[in-house]
């Protein structure tokens, strides 16, 4: 279990349900470790200003991880924790591997998904 | 949110939550901000054994702690909050920071801490979390059975190199020089491991593959021998370097761009003081920054009292 503020992904019903119910996803798939706390942090600082994206964690060495996160194409090559994978209407938008800025992150949020989350004006609610 | 405080810390390491912690206990109203992660580097540490007075634990643990600790006497602290101006030449010192606006106080410690260092070449973004990496115990187990290189010189080079052999088939070390920086004990470790191979005094031209990593080119630094290192990952350990780049006028920085200080930590910029990693000094351990946090916060309190109107 990770030890984050964010909403954890536990079972491969939960990930199939909040891709295929919300618009905007990011999912970061990691340990709790250096290069992954950071992404989670950013993670959490923008869930209360970018309200029209769902941001999840998942914990890589479990099963959901193997069946969904780890399966997809779009991570085939990767071998730096974090995976994180942005998802647009149920479909992988853009994945990243490695530790991600708080500036890499928002501007894949607003490239991706059409959001001002990197602006400064980003929803506050 | 509030926008005048007494003190205004720039960063979050263990210098800054330090400092957040003597300035807050001092009831002195204070700001903490970071353009990263609350802890700094020490969340890059898996295990700390050596903090005196804690058993050994992870380095995101003891940040937490310091977090609790600071926020508990009534610190603010901000995380992932671009710094976008500074302003420290008057008596009202001004942080512009992204989301919040402008907020002032008479007092600032700049905590602003280390980098790693890169290498700076286009080809090593191409292969980020794709071959490079910056965190054997992170990525380490991506890499078994397969052949790698570490680059780097230095103790987090070559303890890294030794503890990568879990996995790894081979490790090359690659280094810039045709010796080590590292500690004789570390220099020792790696050589009786015959995992280990050594190219020297090479510099790195680039890196090379499709969809992940599949070799390193170098070139001899004296002859200019070219030479193809076949390897699917290349771990990076060539150091930090002080994180000072915007402070470059604001205050005096020696070449290296680290802050100069007197002893109490003391800046050229009355109200300004410097803490951690990011000033002039020889040793960079979390207690020494825990310590430089707290000089600096007692030496605001005693300029924020004896310049009280």
């Amino acid at each position: 279990m990770l030890d984050t503020n964010l909403t954890h992904i536990n079972t491969t019903d939960e990930f199939q349900e909040v891709t295929s119910q919300n618009e905007n996803v990011m999912v970061c798939c990691g340990r709790m470790g250096p290069m992954c706390l950071p992404v989670y942090d950013v993670m959490e600082n923008l869930e209360g200003k970018c309200s029209d994206v769902k941001f999840l964690d998942m914990d890589f060495d479990s099963s959901v991880a193997m069946d969904t996160i780890r399966r997809l194409p779009e991570v085939r090559g990767f071998n730096g924790l974090p995976f994180t994978v942005y998802f647009k209407k149920g479909k992988v938008a853009r994945a990243t591997s490695s530790i991600q800025s708080k500036k890499d992150v928002t501007s894949i949020l607003d490239s991706e998904f059409g959001l001002s989350c990197g602006s400064g004006q980003a929803d506050a609610r | 949110m509030q926008t005048d405080y007494d003190a205004i810390v720039l960063g979050a390491g263990p210098a800054g939550l330090t400092a957040g912690i003597y300035l807050s206990r001092a009831r002195a109203k204070t700001l903490i901000v970071d353009t990263g992660t609350v802890g700094g580097q020490m969340i890059l540490s898996w295990a700390v054994a050596n903090y005196p007075g804690v058993p050994e634990t992870q380095g995101r643990r003891i940040a937490k702690t310091m977090r609790d600790q600071a926020e508990s006497f009534g610190c603010t602290i901000l995380s992932n909050s671009d710094v976008l101006n500074l302003d420290l030449a008057g008596p009202v010192k001004k942080v512009t920071v992204e989301d919040e606006g402008t907020v002032t106080a008479r007092a600032v410690i700049i905590a602003t801490g280390g980098v790693p260092r890169t290498l700076g070449i286009p080809s090593e973004t191409q292969f980020k979390g794709r071959g490079i990496s910056y965190c054997a115990t992170c990525d380490g187990d991506f890499f078994t059975d397969q052949d790698i290189a570490v680059i780097g010189g230095g103790n987090s080079a070559l303890e890294e190199a030794v503890s990568l052999t879990k996995y790894a088939s081979s490790v090359t070390i690659v280094h810039e020089f045709d010796h080590f920086q590292a500690q004789p004990w570390a220099v020792e470790e790696a050589k009786k491991n015959p995992k280990i191979r050594y190219l020297m005094e090479q510099d790195i031209q680039g890196f090379e593959g499709g969809e992940h990593l599949e070799q390193l080119v170098v070139s001899h630094k004296r002859t200019g021998e070219v030479t193809k290192v076949p390897v699917t990952g290349c771990f990076i350990f060539i150091g930090y370097q002080p994180n000072t780049t915007e402070l470059k006028g604001v205050v005096d920085l020696n070449e290296r761009g680290e802050i100069i200080t007197d002893g109490d930590l003391r800046t050229n910029v009355p109200g300004v003081f410097a803490a951690g990693d990011a000033r002039v000094k020889r040793y960079r351990q979390i207690t020494t920054a825990v310590a430089d946090g707290t000089i600096a916060a007692l030496s605001a309190v005693d300029y924020l009292t004896s310049t009280a109107d």
